[in-house]
């Protein structure tokens, strides 16, 4: 039995309301934390802990709180970042709609550790459901003392609301979810100065994921170094992974970061494999953002050790025949999928959601998906191909926010392992439009004894 | 579908409350941190956001009227433009893709006689399709209103939009959904 | 050291300069001058918050600082990243920026309208310089480029936002001179555009200083009397006697008459004292300013370099043949 964290609980009757949820341990970190644990102290177990942050890009959340900047009679607060679009990625409405006072419970300890009075869920907009979920727990954790003023007569005060977008992506980037908040578009900004110095109305800020937030319980509960026991070298702990594509079991996951891509995939326990019995083609880890992988470099990597579910192993090899694990959104592809349809609709994704205040995605975003639209659409040219790795090459890195990475890396992968699918695309014109290319040739990389 | 603008824009005293309350979320003079969510409050209540309720916002919420139009342009939920009573937001993105969601989109297309964007000469429905609403292991879904509809077939379009036409109210503010997630 | 704020080095492609702390590095590299200052065409020093959108001015740091020298992972907007002591920046000595920055200009150039023939800013247009120095010979672009239709603005401004580059300087300048904004950035992405949304007027004292911050002719003046080229027009320097602004200006003259009014402009193209309404479009008798003599233009552009004859010269490839 793989232990679980975060959703132990989800399937006890009743654990979004408040009773439920108290009488099966809940609010006992709070407890802890606040009556026998200095602020610094839970900073500490955080850090002791490993976990890296869960919105992306895997960042040691003790580390980041550690950046805080603490001026003398500023106020800092602590947002949660609920805006999850990144497209694969459901695993924190699951969590959030299932067990919401696990977040609020969260987010009492983290603001107690970071000091901040004020804190707030950002949520996505089209979670409008799940933002009402959590209203009626806040109200009932105001109700029962975890909230407010002198909690547990401890002396430390603490509101906390959950507020709305309305529909962008961009907004799930922190400076751009501060923005947000602030009432205006979503335009991320430009940086220097950083949210720990600058944040929300120009005070220190720390933004952390929901599921980030949510870890800090056990942490505090169990202990830093319990929950570092879990997981393989600097991938500490449990992870929610959001499961789809065409496997026959999609759905969210807590999973120990030890185990197999293989057995996550194949297993019962897990996806259970492919859909229809049909093969393997490829798989994004991590959310649209990251690389795809070809069949042959999913379970195995390059040099032909098993691959984990871990940062490091979906990483290995870099981008060159590696992936990431991102925000834990994995999507499988079974071999009746185009690779070029797929790359052209993220693509679109990236376009419509560039805020375009930089010239390289807002155009450029724009151009890759014409240019893909027209070979998914059989009128491409075999110069196209070439072109798309030019326009993503110069997005890359070129960009005030990763947006712009993550409209260029998919791109880049999808060219990188399937280039021979999108040379089909113009030279089968018609053929394209009447039937998938299938699994694309396995290619042998020099396996790097240096 | 004929009206282009609204002539009277005001919220009754429960909303205003509820614009207060929102107001009160954040510190003194940050109410223009409450934008949004008093955009969606204005929304549901007008059905649309024209530009005298835009105005109307703005006197609420003492900010100037662009800094309403930019925001209201700038985010993918908000209607400028008048919309049908229910709008059926379908999941367009990679994950529902290749689950079948371009095929639920032409059967909705078809049935209502509509391309994505318009809205039904009834006014009852507008298709939209949208970017990824993270529910990509219960693929194909649509929104309408608050509510999640997963797992789609053609007959649970049928069905709904069956639902929808005898009861055009699109929020189902409060009511259960059925995700049908992953076992723990 | 009896300088009070102590002073930090930085070398730029090979020249060292020193400067106060907090400098951005375009700041920086405009104290040495020449070919080491990057291209700008979002940032504006007198706007606060601009800078950082447009990436043309982007650099490598090929070393952080002396404490750090690890050189920064990618490259960094110069306009709106400070220096450290002991930073070593490139700029036209990276291949690195110039394969960046061609592939800038070339992602502002196309959705731009080519229509550099017809337009009032052809001449003193930064789009216009950067392409000539930066830019491909041809477009790989083969798809329609996106239109609006041109709109007047109140009496005075036009905006023709087919050209805009969205670098936000207008927005800025409206925030920061004027009390109530009432034009902005709408919608996202490419689909972005300047507006006022219900057509307003701008009718603001100092709203026309939106026109000369514009790197582009997406804002230009409605009474800029006798259509004609800029090449045309002789710049002078002139003031009046105001109660609103400075009062010092350039009129830009054709013959004996005032074709239109503009603020004096330094070598980056950027206005120092901005001027009210009433001088720019309600001054246009020669006997209304005080002549002072010939402005020098001395910004490194298509004018004065010379690069602009008539007929329109063949001199930008990309801008002429679509
Ligand atoms: C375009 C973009 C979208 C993002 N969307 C999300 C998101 O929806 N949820 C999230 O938690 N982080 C998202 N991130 C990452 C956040 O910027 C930030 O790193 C994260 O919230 C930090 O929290 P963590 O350290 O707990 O992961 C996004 C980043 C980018 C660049
Ligand atoms: S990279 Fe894209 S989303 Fe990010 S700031 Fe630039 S235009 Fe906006
Ligand atoms: S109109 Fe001109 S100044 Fe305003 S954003 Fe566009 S290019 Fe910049
Ligand atoms: S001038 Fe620096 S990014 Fe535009």
């Amino acid at each position: 039995m793989t232990r679980k964290l975060l959703l132990d609980k989800v399937n006890v009757e009743g654990i979004a309301g408040y009773d439920v949820y108290r009488k099966n341990g809940g609010y006992r970190s709070v407890e802890k934390a606040l009556k026998t644990m200095s602020p610094d102290e839970v900073v500490e177990e955080v850090k002791k802990s490993g976990l890296r942050g869960r919105g992306g890009a895997g960042f040691p959340t003790g580390m980041k709180w550690s950046f805080l900047a603490k001026p003398e009679g500023v106020p800092r607060h602590l947002l949660c970042n609920a805006d999850e679009s990144e497209p694969g990625t459901f695993k924190d409405r699951y969590l959030m709609e299932k067990i919401p006072h696990l977040l609020i419970e969260g987010m009492i300890v983290s603001s107690f550790a970071l000091g901040a009075n004020q804190s707030y869920i950002y949520i996505r907009g089209e979670y409008m459901y799940v933002l009402r979920i959590l209203e009626k727990a806040i109200a009932e954790a105001y109700a029962n003392g975890w909230l407010g003023k002198n909690i547990l007569g401890t002396g430390f005060d603490l509101d906390l609301s959950v507020t709305p977008g309305a529909g962008a992506y961009i907004c799930g980037e922190e400076t751009a979810l501060i923005e947000s908040l602030e009432g205006k578009r979503g335009n991320p900004r430009i940086k220097p100065p950083f949210p720990a110095v600058k944040g929300l109305w120009q005070r220190p800020t720390v933004v952390n994921n929901v599921e980030t937030i949510a870890a800090v319980v056990p942490i505090v509960n169990d202990g830093g170094e319990e929950y570092a026991k879990i997981g393989i070298g600097r991938s500490t702990g449990t992870k929610l992974i959001s499961a789809g594509g065409n496997i026959n079991k999609p759905g969210v996951y807590e999973i120990e970061m030890n185990i197999t891509v293989e057995e996550f995939i194949y297993s019962d326990t897990y996806c259970g494999g492919i859909k229809n019995g049909k093969r393997l083609k490829a798989c994004v880890p991590g959310g649209s953002s990251v690389p795809i992988l070809p069949h042959y470099l999913v379970c195995k990597t390059a040099a032909g050790e098993d691959r984990l579910m871990t940062y490091e192993s979906l990483a290995d090899g870099g981008f060159a025949t590696g992936s990431m694990l991102g925000s834990g959104g994995f999507i499988v592809y079974d071999e009746d999928q185009c690779i070029v349809r797929n790359t052209w609709n993220f693509t679109r994704f990236y376009h419509h959601e560039s805020c375009g205040q930089c010239s390289p995605c807002r155009e450029g975003t724009g151009w890759m998906e014409k240019v893909l639209h027209r070979l998914e659409y059989g009128h491409g040219k075999m110069e196209d191909i070439n072109l798309l790795w030019d326009i993503q090459r110069k997005i890359e890195g070129n960009t005030i926010c990763p947006l712009g990475d993550a409209a260029a890396w998919p791109v880049a992968a999808a060219i990188r392992h399937f280039r021979e699918e999108f040379e089909w695309h113009v030279n089968e014109p018609k053929a394209c439009m009447e039937r998938n290319y299938g699994l694309v040739t396995e290619k042998t990389f020099e396996t790097a004894t240096a | 579908m004929s009206e282009t603008t609204h002539s009277q824009v005001s919220f009754s005293d429960e909303l205003l409350k509820e614009v207060n309350r929102v107001i009160g979320q954040f510190p003194e003079g940050k109410q223009k941190s409450a934008l949004i969510r008093v955009l969606h409050i204005a929304q549901a209540e007008f059905g649309w956001l024209s530009v005298p309720v835009m105005d109307y916002v703005a006197r609420l919420l003492h900010i100037q009227p662009i800094e309403v139009y930019e925001v209201a342009t700038f985010y993918s939920m908000y209607d400028t433009k008048p919309v049908g009573k229910v709008k059926l937001e379908v999941c367009r993105t990679g994950p529902c893709m290749i689950e079948g969601a371009e095929k639920i989109v032409k059967y909705i297309e078809d049935k209502l006689g509509i391309q994505d964007g318009e809205t039904t000469a009834d006014g009852i429905f507008t298709l939209k399709t949208v970017e990824c609403l993270g529910a990509c292991g219960y693929a194909p879904m649509l929104q309408a209103g608050e509510k999640y509809h997963e797992h789609l077939t053609e007959a649970k379009v049928d069905e709904l939009i069956e639902a929808y036409r005898k009861n055009p109210v699109a929020n189902y503010m409060g009511q259960e959904t059925n995700l049908n997630s992953a076992k723990s | 050291m009896s300088e009070q704020t102590e002073k930090i080095k930085v070398t730029i492609d090979g020249k060292l300069v020193e400067v106060a702390p907090g400098t951005t590095i375009l700041n920086a590299a405009r104290e040495i001058g020449g070919e080491v200052v990057p291209p700008a065409m979002c940032y504006y020093s007198s706007l606060k918050g601009s800078g950082g959108k447009c990436r043309t001015c982007l650099v490598e740091v090929s070393k952080g600082s002396e404490k750090d020298p690890r050189p920064m992972p990618k490259l960094v907007a110069s306009c709106s990243t400070p220096v450290a002591d002991g930073m070593e920046v490139k700029n036209k000595s990276s291949e690195k920026v110039l394969d960046a920055r061609k592939g800038v200009v070339e992602f502002l150039l196309i959705n731009h309208p080519l229509d550099c023939p017809i337009c009032d800013q052809a001449g003193e247009c930064h789009l216009q310089d950067l392409a000539f120095e930066h830019g491909l010979e041809k477009t790989r672009y083969e798809f329609k480029r996106r239109t609006f239709d041109q709109i007047d603005i109140g009496e005075y401004i036009k905006l023709h936002m087919t050209r805009c580059i969205l670098c936000y300087r207008c927005v800025y300048t409206a925030d920061q001179l004027t009390n109530a904004r009432e034009h902005g950035v709408l919608k996202r992405g490419d689909a972005a555009e300047i507006s006022t949304y219900i057509q307003n007027s701008l009718d603001n004292d100092f709203i026309g200083n939106v026109i000369d911050v514009c790197p582009v002719g997406a804002l230009t003046d409605r009474t800029f009397r006798f259509k004609s080229r800029v090449w045309y027009t002789k710049p002078m320097d002139v003031h009046c006697e105001c109660s609103k602004c400075s009062g010092k200006a350039v009129a830009w003259m054709i013959g004996d008459e005032i074709a239109r009014i503009t603020a004096r402009k330094d070598q980056y193209g950027e206005v120092k004292e901005f001027i009210c309404n009433d001088c720019r479009f309600n001054k246009k008798q020669k006997s209304d300013w005080v002549f002072e003599g010939p402005r020098h233009i001395d910004r490194h552009s298509v004018i004065s370099a010379n690069k602009y004859e008539d007929p329109i010269p063949e001199h930008t490839p990309l801008l002429n043949k679509a």
